[in-house]
């Protein structure tokens, strides 16, 4: 490296630590807190010295690097040959992993905590492969989808708490539902263009939030819906002490009671109900109405002359979309046993379109390595608390930067003229 | 009657809040042609300076005049970099990707900020004395008497100026030309020999100064602030920006304007509660009739 080189970067970090100065100074260095009556300030100069410190070393070190030409690419490399792998063994690896997703509850180091986890990310992973359909096969922007997944979790909540119906009839009951409302905002919405199309679908998951708050009549408003009955094995119940003639789950098959029990059903209810998903996709994929979508995603004005109708096929894949989001829904209600409007933030929308994106639109595969990747990192961040989501809004931004058609990029159509692959 | 002018005057006030936050959204998409989610963030942070230096200039004890003078200036300076490293770190990589890029990038950037503040200002909320009290009333006479604070006059007035100085820029200096031009056609325009990354972070800036005024007004106005006030104020900004029509600079001001007074309304004679609902279900509603807001251009789509 040249010596004008170095005189570049030195100058170049001085600059960026300026910046961050400006950017720490007042927001870090100068703490409000409220003492009594108005607000005092306590400096902390020290951490924004320490962070300033950290900028200047960080961008010199960026600059030797880039200088000696060996760029980042071990991050790239390492995704386009996952993807290559992904895409070459694909059968098999889905195989080893729906094994291994099988056995998971009895293997040795797997915990009460682990199982949690899962749960979490095969919760994710459904509502991910189920907003694919929309995001990643139709290509339609929805950041509301948690108005669906709320729709679902509250009917299924609201029947079953007011009809004592048993958990696998208000499933489907609370999946139509969501469909129903997918229509409802569809109808109006889809002749919308990108971004119009998804300002309004963040407004409708705002306008469901803002209902299931007030609405208290119905929803009890922010206390949420309490004592949600849950799932039983086909009526057996999961109870310590069953009622009067009543068989439960461990009595009916001579186990030791265990809370477990309820924990690895829930995990192996929610592994099927995300296979049913992957299974639905890929299939109607290969169908005429998939098809259409995913031609509408590449040229909606090319679709038209061919006699695709835009708006019923787009309203078909929101319909279906937000019925797998009201069957994650259904299944968060039952698991939780408690619902309340907080958990149907916008936040939740941006993770689940977070999860679509950075997998790779319209690649299944990707969506379980970005639920996996990102509920991991906040997971390890657990300790943390406060810096786990500094740390999660980190990693999508990087994520962005280095790999901006996300983890696995295959957006390739399903079918090809002829055999002819490219 | 006297209620009704009461919400006009409350609605103006708060419309021009939005308004100025509108603006920054609507020129980041007509320039690069993305919704730039951690514009509402920006805001908070202004809101943040702009709080920490009235604390500062409230023990020295100098002339208020002065002091808001003061803090409108270290607000803009210090948020516009927050802008422009922003866009730097999370937007600048992503040019000519595909569209969903920039905007996840926006969407972590966005919950980054958020954060951020939380940590390093404490997650409670931030009460401030009122700096500028008293007003002008009017209908004596009447049942309800009509108060237009003082604050609600140096708002509107504030915005009014900013709004000139602004339009000034755009239409008739070579910066707003560069502008312009971008919006139209990146690539012609770097070929006439326009810094093209230069022109998107000014505009960022600019862009991000409107915001951290925005910012300070709200502090003034409502006197309590934490660092979830961006995302509320944020969406509904980006409503009014779709409503007026995106890309459009008069719409969003006029779109600013309508979802305050609508919000405000609303408030006043049907129910509180509902008030951000009406909001949405006005844009969901305006768009039914106006695919491109009220003074957005046609998108004309080319084969």
């Amino acid at each position: 490296m040249e010596k004008k080189d170095i005189i570049q970067s030195v100058k170049d970090s001085l600059f960026t630590g300026i910046i961050a100065l400006a950017l720490f100074g007042p927001i870090v260095g100068l703490r409000t807190a409220s003492k009594g009556e108005g607000l005092f300030i306590t400096p902390q100069w020290g951490l924004v010295f320490i962070l300033v410190g950290l900028c200047i070393l960080g961008r010199f070190l960026i600059n030797l690097n880039s200088a000696r030409k060996t760029e980042f690419t071990f991050f790239s490399k390492f995704t386009s040959k996952l993807s290559s792998i992904t895409e070459e063994k694909a059968k098999h690896l889905a195989i080893t992993a729906i094994l291994f997703a099988v056995v998971f509850p009895f293997l040795p180091f797997t915990d009460r905590y682990f199982m949690d986890v899962a749960i979490m990310i095969l919760t994710y992973i459904m509502l991910g492969w189920g907003l694919n359909i929309v995001v990643g096969l139709a290509g339609l922007l929805d950041l509301g989808y948690v108005a669906f997944y709320a729709v679902g979790a509250y009917s299924y909540a609201l029947i079953a708490t007011t009809f004592g119906w048993s958990f696998w009839i208000c499933l489907p009951l609370a999946g139509i539902f969501a469909a129903f409302f997918g229509i409802l905002l569809g109808f109006p919405v889809l002749r919308l263009r990108g971004d119009y199309l998804a300002i309004v679908t963040l407004g409708f998951g705002e306008i469901i939030r803002i209902v299931l708050i007030n609405w208290y009549e119905v929803t009890n408003g922010p206390d949420g819906i309490t004592g949600i009955p849950r799932p039983s094995f086909f009526g057996l119940p999961f109870k310590r002490s069953p009622d009067e003639g009543e068989a439960s789950f461990h009595t009916f098959f001579n186990l030791e009671y265990s809370t477990m029990h309820r924990i690895i059903f829930l995990y192996y209810l929610i592994l099927v109900l995300a296979l049913i998903t992957n299974y639905f996709t890929l299939k109607i994929r290969k169908l005429p109405v998939g098809r259409a979508w995913e031609a509408l995603r590449e040229d909606e004005i090319a679709c038209k002359s061919l006699g695709v109708n835009p708006t019923n096929t787009k309203l078909t894949a929101f319909a279906i979309g937000a019925m797998f989001g009201g069957f994650a829904g259904s299944f968060f209600a039952t698991r939780q046993a408690f619902i309340s409007p907080e958990s149907f933030t916008f936040i939740e929308s941006a993770i689940i379109v977070a999860i679509v994106v950075l997998g790779g639109m319209g690649s299944q595969t990707g969506v379980v390595l970005a639920s996996i990747f990102l509920i991991g990192i906040t997971e390890m961040f657990r300790d943390l608390e406060q810096f786990r989501m500094i740390a999660f809004g980190g990693a999508m931004v990087l994520i962005m930067v280095f790999k901006p058609k996300g983890i696995l990029a295959n957006r390739k159509p399903t079918i090809f003229m002829h055999g002819d692959k490219k | 009657m006297e209620y009704f002018i009461q919400q006009l005057v409350n609605g103006i006030t708060l419309g021009s809040i939005y308004g100025l936050i509108a603006i920054g959204y609507t020129m980041v998409y007509g320039i690069i042609g993305m919704i730039n989610f951690a514009h509402g963030d920006i805001f908070m942070i202004g809101a943040f300076v702009a709080l920490i230096s009235f604390i500062i200039f409230g023990l020295t004890g100098v002339a208020l005049p002065v002091i808001l003078l003061l803090v409108l200036l270290i607000a803009m300076l210090f948020t516009a970099c927050y802008g422009w490293t922003v866009e730097k770190l999370a937007y600048k990589p992503l040019r000519g990707s595909f569209r969903l890029a920039p905007l996840i990038s926006a969407l972590g950037m966005s919950i980054v900020l958020q954060n951020y503040v939380q940590v390093a200002q404490g997650a409670r909320v931030k009460p401030m004395q009122p700096l500028i009290s008293g007003g002008l009333e009017f209908f004596k006479n009447s049942e309800f008497v009509v108060t237009v604070s003082y604050l609600q006059i140096f708002i509107v007035v504030l915005t009014v100026i900013l709004m000139g100085i602004f339009t000034y820029l755009i239409t008739k200096t070579d910066l707003g030309r560069a502008q312009r031009a971008c919006e139209q056609d990146r690539t012609m325009t770097a070929l006439l020999g326009i810094n093209v990354d230069r022109t998107i972070s000014i505009t960022f800036i600019i862009g991000s100064s409107l915001a951290s005024v925005a910012g300070m007004m709200f502090v003034l106005y409502y006197g309590v602030i934490d660092f979830y006030i961006g995302f509320l104020a944020g969406i509904k900004a980006f409503t009014a920006a779709v409503l007026g029509g995106i890309g459009s600079l008069p719409g969003a001001m006029l779109g600013g304007l309508l979802i305050g007074l609508i919000e405000t309304f609303w408030g006043g004679y049907v129910s509180l509660e509902y008030k951000d609902v009406a909001a949405f279900s006005v844009l969901i509603v305006v768009l039914i009739f106006f695919p491109t807001g009220f003074l957005g251009k046609p998108d004309i789509e080319k084969v």
